[in-house]
């Protein structure tokens, strides 16, 4: 762990600012200008997820054009192709993809624990096998922040030790305390705290108890923003709010909440109620390419047969490029024939995140959110007894009663 | 179908075969036109591959006609005869000419299916087996700007018979009255234009015959079937070409189905065609590549060939992996292009062509498309597609701009080194290029 005096001496001022617009009278939302190095970011905001320093199909111009402030690269990905050494060349990711707005990365870990067989945690770091050429490899948390430091993202993500949030017992309380000390090195480690913030990831599974005392001591870290980790892995839903909930409660009001791996509209819009403000996730793109457009009442499947002669755009109050030019019925046919058609669904998909999440931010603004959560709600699910029981339980536990 | 409205306006007829000028008339109100020597817009199901209406619109000077394929259409005529507004409302094109080709000229058409009533087409649910009436009852619901007549187009392989080939050229005939009488009956294909289909194979008399006799029908212009890339050698098609274009009256357009290399373009010119399909951009996309041959005939004739050679040396430096220029598979690299793939661009961070305007060599480098190619990544097919198509429509803008200042043979120059420096490279089994 790092000691005292080395901490003070990170203490620069990082390069962040957050300024509370509005924060909501009846849940724990609140509507945020999050100012980053390349742009100020409206929260709150969901992020869309360009692993390989890409958006699927979609170029930076169009990702701009949808109003997209912050999207997220893969450090575990970007780190093995085309390697850190040349993104560093090609002046950043910002450079190499040639994105104006913002970026963030995550650490690499939790990619190294999902894809990677053999990989094996110990103080160090994560050590696996190169799917590419075999070499062996160790992913320290300075190796990490090394490989951020090069990929110049406005907001780094440290190395934490992830374990699925559905293990339970000493492993959880071993990753908990691990993640904090690799917290540190990742602050010791980074080579640019005046141009990248890093953000500290909050752990302890599913306990309270583990959740509470890494909260405590990561808030002592002078970090510039907070993420809420170890979730949206297959847990139980009452599960997952609790904990969601706990650590909103604890974190800093004047520091952003990102909470990772989330990105169902139902699940975004409870957990703003719940407090975060950040949000990210693969589902809405990689949902799309298989030829699922989310929609207010949920999501429709355009190459189910039934639309092959429906004529409507996917939502006719859409006001995204696809649903101004073309019907469900081309769409439909165009899978058959080209990927533009994936690429049509995604950029419906990004617009439905992005202007879901300004509608919701509007709401706070106007101070009508608990109205808002509830005419969506109401358009989601076909009848009231179809809301998820910890939807309705998480709302509550923040004054919002669903009829 | 009084007197087609189609008007093919020839500003310059050069050494009595090249033909410049300007297609008018196109489209059902007319108002659209596409300068010629010209291509196509390469289409599926209307949607220029990998784009989307932002993406193809970063594009300057986009032909005014869009090619969409009968193969394609047909297994979607029941949902567009219930839309009843035609193809190019159904697809969102608002903008543009669509003209309805019988086959994909990127695809290819397994031999053996044709009778005398009937040809068939592969969409994405296999075959389609086609008779004039249901050839003309799918028109009717797609109503294009123009298509082209049904046709035996069975004949492109090089040891077709004699006696096959005139059965070819009767039947397209036949197929082209039938087409025409139904044409002339139907409400719903007013206004709508029909290229009649010249076949004949490699035999020079069924070639004039077919062209002859495709002539004396009310046809808008003509497609000359039969000469893909990879059926006959260049010295052949120039010869064939000639002889139909003798055949052909001056005032209508013709249009040459399944060549696109640049090298072949230019001599199909000289022989006398118009119009082209706009696929090879398509092709070099799908390989990974990127079009970079140069087109440049700004510069005075003799800084033109020093320059050219500068040029030749660089690029045999860069050394083409395949070198060859392989007549028989359309999906072999060509010498006009460069393969992304490649491990040496993992590093370069020049854009794909220096001095290129397009979107994708405006905002992005070579190590990028490297990158979005060996990870598979879906933007590398919409960034290469928008360069090829720009670096295509540049060439034929470039092709005009030489038939208009007596230039061509400067193009062709650069062409024909291009190619014989291509042909210098060979590759040794451990990957070295050796001249």
């Amino acid at each position: 762990m790092a000691s005292l005096a080395q901490r003070k001496t990170l203490c620069v001022a990082s390069p962040l600012t957050l300024r509370i617009v509005a924060e909501c009278p009846v849940t724990k939302a609140r509507a945020c200008d999050l100012i980053l190095p390349h742009s100020a970011v409206s929260t709150p905001v969901f992020m869309p997820v360009g692993t390989q320093g890409t958006l699927k199909g979609i170029t930076v111009d169009q990702l701009d054009g949808l109003g997209c402030q912050i999207c997220l690269g893969n450090t575990y990905h970007l780190g093995m192709r085309p390697g850190p050494d040349l993104i560093e060349k090609a002046n950043g990711l910002h450079g190499f993809m040639n994105w104006k707005k913002n970026l963030l990365t995550d650490s690499g870990g939790f990619q190294m624990v999902s894809l990677v067989e053999l990989s094996e945690v110990n103080e160090e770091g994560v050590k696996f096998k190169s799917p590419y050429d075999g070499k062996e490899i160790l992913l320290s948390p300075e190796k990490s922040i090394s490989i951020q430091n090069s990929l110049g993202s406005d907001i780094m993500m440290q190395l934490d030790d992830v374990v699925s949030s559905t293990v339970t017992g000493p492993r959880v309380e071993e990753a908990m305390h691990r993640s904090i000390r690799w917290l540190d090195r990742c602050i010791a480690a980074n080579k640019n705290p005046d141009k990248q913030n890093l953000f500290a990831i909050i752990q302890g599974g599913l306990n309270a108890d583990l959740r509470k005392a890494c909260l405590d001591e990561m808030t002592q870290r002078n970090v510039p923003g907070f993420a809420i980790g170890g979730l949206s892995g297959g847990e139980e839903k009452d599960d997952f709010w609790r904990m969601v909930t706990l650590s909103t409660d604890h974190l800093p009001r004047e520091k952003p909440r990102y909470l990772m791996g989330v990105g169902y509209a139902v699940d975004l819009v409870v957990c703003v109620a719940l407090g975060c403000d950040m949000f990210d996730c693969v589902f809405p793109t990689r949902t799309a390419r298989f030829g699922s457009a989310l929609v207010p009442w949920g999501s429709l499947q355009v190459k189910h047969k039934q639309y092959a002669k429906d004529f409507q755009p996917i939502d006719p109050d859409c006001p995204c490029p696809t649903c101004k030019r073309h019907s469900r019925a081309y769409l439909h046919a165009l899978f058959k024939s080209d990927t533009s058609a994936m690429h049509h669904i995604t950029i419906h998909n990004i617009a439905y995140q992005l202007t879901l999440m300004r509608s919701v931010r509007q709401s706070i603004v106007d101070g009508r959110f608990p109205e808002f959560i509830r005419s969506f709600m109401k358009q989601m699910f076909p009848s009231p007894d179809q809301y998820p029981s910890w939807a309705v339980d998480a709302l509550a536990s923040v004054n919002v009663t669903l009829e | 179908m009084a007197g087609s409205r189609i008007k093919l306006e020839l500003s310059r007829v050069v050494q009595g075969e090249s033909r410049l000028g300007v297609l008018k008339g196109l489209g059902r109100t007319g108002q659209h036109c596409l300068e010629v020597p010209g291509c196509l817009l390469y289409s599926h199901l209307g949607t220029v591959p990998h784009l989307t209406q932002d993406t193809l619109h970063t594009l300057k000077n986009i032909p005014a006609v869009t090619q969409v394929t009968l193969s394609s259409v047909a297994e979607h005529q029941e949902v567009l005869q219930e839309f009843k507004g035609g193809f190019k409302k159904f697809a969102g094109l608002h903008d543009t000419v669509v003209y309805c080709s019988l086959h994909d000229p990127a695809a290819l058409c397994p031999p053996g299916y044709t009778t005398n009533k009937t040809v068939s087409v592969w969409g994405s649910g296999g075959r389609i087996e086609l008779t004039v009436a249901k050839f003309m009852a799918i028109q009717k619901t797609i109503q294009p700007d123009w298509y082209q007549s049904m046709a035996d187009g069975e004949t492109w392989q090089s040891n077709t018979s004699r006696k096959r080939l005139r059965k070819s050229v009767d039947r397209t005939l036949a197929h082209l009255d039938e087409c025409l009488t139904i044409h002339q009956n139907s409400q719903d294909l007013q206004g709508v234009e029909v290229f009649g289909v010249v076949e004949g194979g490699d035999i020079l008399e069924e070639r004039a015959r077919s062209a002859r006799e495709t002539a004396k029908r009310p046809v808008a212009g003509f497609c000359l079937d039969g000469f893909q890339t990879g059926s006959m050698d260049q010295t052949l098609r120039t010869q064939l070409i000639k002889a139909i274009a003798k055949e052909l009256p001056e005032d209508k357009p013709r249009l040459l189905q399944g060549v696109g290399r640049p090298d072949e373009v230019l001599a199909c010119v000289e022989a006398g065609v118009d119009l082209f399909e706009g696929f090879f951009p398509f092709q070099v996309t799908e390989r990974g590549c990127a079009l970079s041959f140069s087109f440049d005939i700004s510069l005075d004739p003799e800084r033109a060939v020093l320059e050219l050679n500068d040029d030749e040396t660089c690029r045999a430096g860069e050394g083409q992996p395949n070198g060859e220029v392989t007549d028989g598979d359309q999906t072999q690299m060509t010498s006009f292009e460069i393969n992304l793939k490649d491990k040496r661009y993992h590093d370069d961070f020049r854009p794909l062509v220096e001095g290129c305007g397009c979107y994708c060599c405006v905002n992005h480098q070579r190590a990028y498309l490297h990158h979005l190619l060996v990870t598979n990544e879906l933007l590398a097919g919409v960034l290469l597609m928008i360069h090829n198509t720009a670096h295509y429509i540049g060439f034929f803008s470039t092709l005009r701009e030489a038939l208009a200042n007596d230039k061509l043979d400067l193009l062709k120059r650069r062409q024909v080194i291009l190619i014989a420096t291509s042909f210098s490279v060979t590759v040794t089994p451990d990957g070295f290029e050796s001249a």
